[in-house]
């Protein structure tokens, strides 16, 4: 399997999922699908399939992670053993513990850390199935469901990747595309206050190119917030119009 | 100075509600002079303050509020109690006992052990502290008899009703005695289980209805209605 495709993109544009340069993969957002979580999501993006749940505010455990001064946000990133083709060993490897700080970060800048000293809130992703892109899905899933969770947040967090491959800046790479391409950028912001809390780059790009990359992922964050949007609406929405009859 | 939203629309944390001349009422927050929702609600403004009414939350103690609360734990001179907030209460055992506690001579788990479930308010509480909860007045202590159900703290103000217009009613047409944790946990206690029930379901539809106006005209006939349906199978009997 995986053999490498002769070219990842064709002639016409189209690369080798069928997908235009600028094309996000298919999206669906599901809010509130665990019912013994204070606030769940659920994210389908192409083939990769991640449930999130947020607990919270509640006592820090163990307790010497505990502030005195503001609420921690805990996230445990994890792949499940049948995610990927070759099975992956489910004790948390450098990589999930790497994804679950860089997720973290992500997520603070939306959270009011101050109001709720000695608290913390935590967060779970468990990816069930991995396509490439999996830390963009995981922050996107992650802030609905702590959204869903009531607790406050300033802005809601999006995630999109960018990147090259076979010397075009593409969006929304996905698995071939992350392992055989020559650029990975992954960004998450927040729409309204048009704040960048994450960045990464994993390959070399030059100024041009990136500032390309970054715009076309800034774009894709920006429909994916569309959706995101809509995801959590439609859950209260049902149970604002249940009342109205 | 424009507002961005219409009367009782959902909103979802990161909406801009208003711009300049407004203040950031509850469930908002204000940055570089916009407002924003800071939770998934109800978007409201009432003179020149931009409301959310949440439709989740969690219950964040208050000094002199009225919660229900479950012990468990038992300490060296008092009990901690789970009051559904982020934070553990604290009752000391000197409030319980009111006269001087002295732990050789008294048995704090015999006057109430873990699983005990108590009204209490809140005495003391603030950023540095746990809460700390008091059972020295009347009408508060440990619950004997009764039913306890939970609803999400931020729909307790509606089950409460205008001026306490619904729960006067409830208790009314149903005779049952109804104390509200503002925590969301309500206790129930009726002369029989019947009745019990009959204000439990009212309160469970209020919870489920409670964004929607003429309510506490919908709750009164659906009370009357089971009330009527009753005494006919009884007279049927």
């Amino acid at each position: 399997m995986n053999e490498k495709p002769e070219k990842l993109i064709d002639k016409k544009g189209i690369r080798s999922d069928g997908r235009k340069v600028d094309e996000l993969r298919p999206l669906k957002l599901q809010v509130g699908v665990l019912s013994n979580a204070d606030g769940s999501a659920y994210i389908e993006h192409g083939k990769n399939k991640i449930l999130a749940a947020a607990f919270g505010p509640r006592e820090v455990h163990p307790k010497h992670l505990m502030q005195p001064d503001r609420m921690v946000l805990k996230v445990r990133y994890h792949m499940a053993p049948f995610s990927v083709q070759e099975r992956k060993s489910p004790a948390p490897s450098r990589r999930e513990v790497e994804l679950s700080k860089v997720i973290k970060e992500a997520l603070e800048p939306a959270l009011f850390l101050e109001l709720y000293p000695r608290t913390g809130v935590d967060v779970y992703v468990e990816v069930l199935q991995a396509d490439g892109g999996t830390r963009c899905a995981a922050i996107t899933a992650a802030a609905l469901a702590i959204a869903d969770s009531g607790v406050p947040m300033r802005d809601l967090v999006v995630a999109c990747a960018a990147g090259k491959v076979d010397d075009t800046v593409v969006l929304d790479l996905y698995d071939a595309e992350d392992k055989l391409g020559a650029a990975d950028v992954p960004v998450a912001f927040m729409p309204n206050l048009n704040a960048v809390t994450l960045l990464q780059m994993d390959g070399i790009l030059s100024t041009e190119e990136f500032e390309k990359a970054m715009n076309m992922a800034m774009e894709g964050c920006r429909k994916i917030y569309q959706m995101q949007k809509e995801a959590l609406k439609t859950k209260y929405m049902v149970v604002k119009e249940a009342g109205e009859e | 100075m424009p507002t961005f939203f219409e009367k009782k629309q959902l909103v979802i944390p990161g909406d801009l509600l208003a711009e300049g001349d407004y203040l950031p009422g509850e469930n908002t927050y204000m940055e570089a002079g916009k407002i924003f929702a800071s939770r998934i609600g109800l978007a409201d403004n009432e003179n020149k303050k931009v409301n959310v009414v949440a439709l989740r939350a969690f219950y964040v103690p208050k000094v002199g509020d009225i919660v229900i609360g479950t012990i468990v734990e038992v300490g060296f001179n008092g009990w901690t109690v789970d009051i559904k907030a982020p934070y553990t209460a604290l009752l000391r055992a000197s409030d319980v006992l009111s006269r001087p506690f002295k732990p050789q001579n008294d048995e704090l788990s015999q006057v109430l052990t873990a699983g005990d479930l108590i009204v209490a308010k809140i005495a003391s509480y603030d950023r540095a502290h746990d809460p700390q909860l008091t059972v020295g007045e009347p009408g508060l202590g440990k619950i004997t008899r009764g039913q306890i159900l939970k609803v999400t703290p931020t729909k307790i103000p509606r089950v409460i009703g205008r001026k306490g217009s619904m729960i006067s009613m409830i208790k009314q047409e149903t005779g049952c005695q109804i104390i509200l944790g503002l925590n969301g946990v309500i206790l129930v206690t009726g002369k029989s289980l019947p009745d019990e029930e009959l204000a439990i379901e009212a309160i469970r539809k209020i919870e489920q209805e409670s964004h929607t106006s003429g309510l506490t005209d919908r709750i009164t006939q659906l009370l009357k209605e089971r009330k009527g349906n009753k005494t006919e199978e009884q007279v049927n009997e």
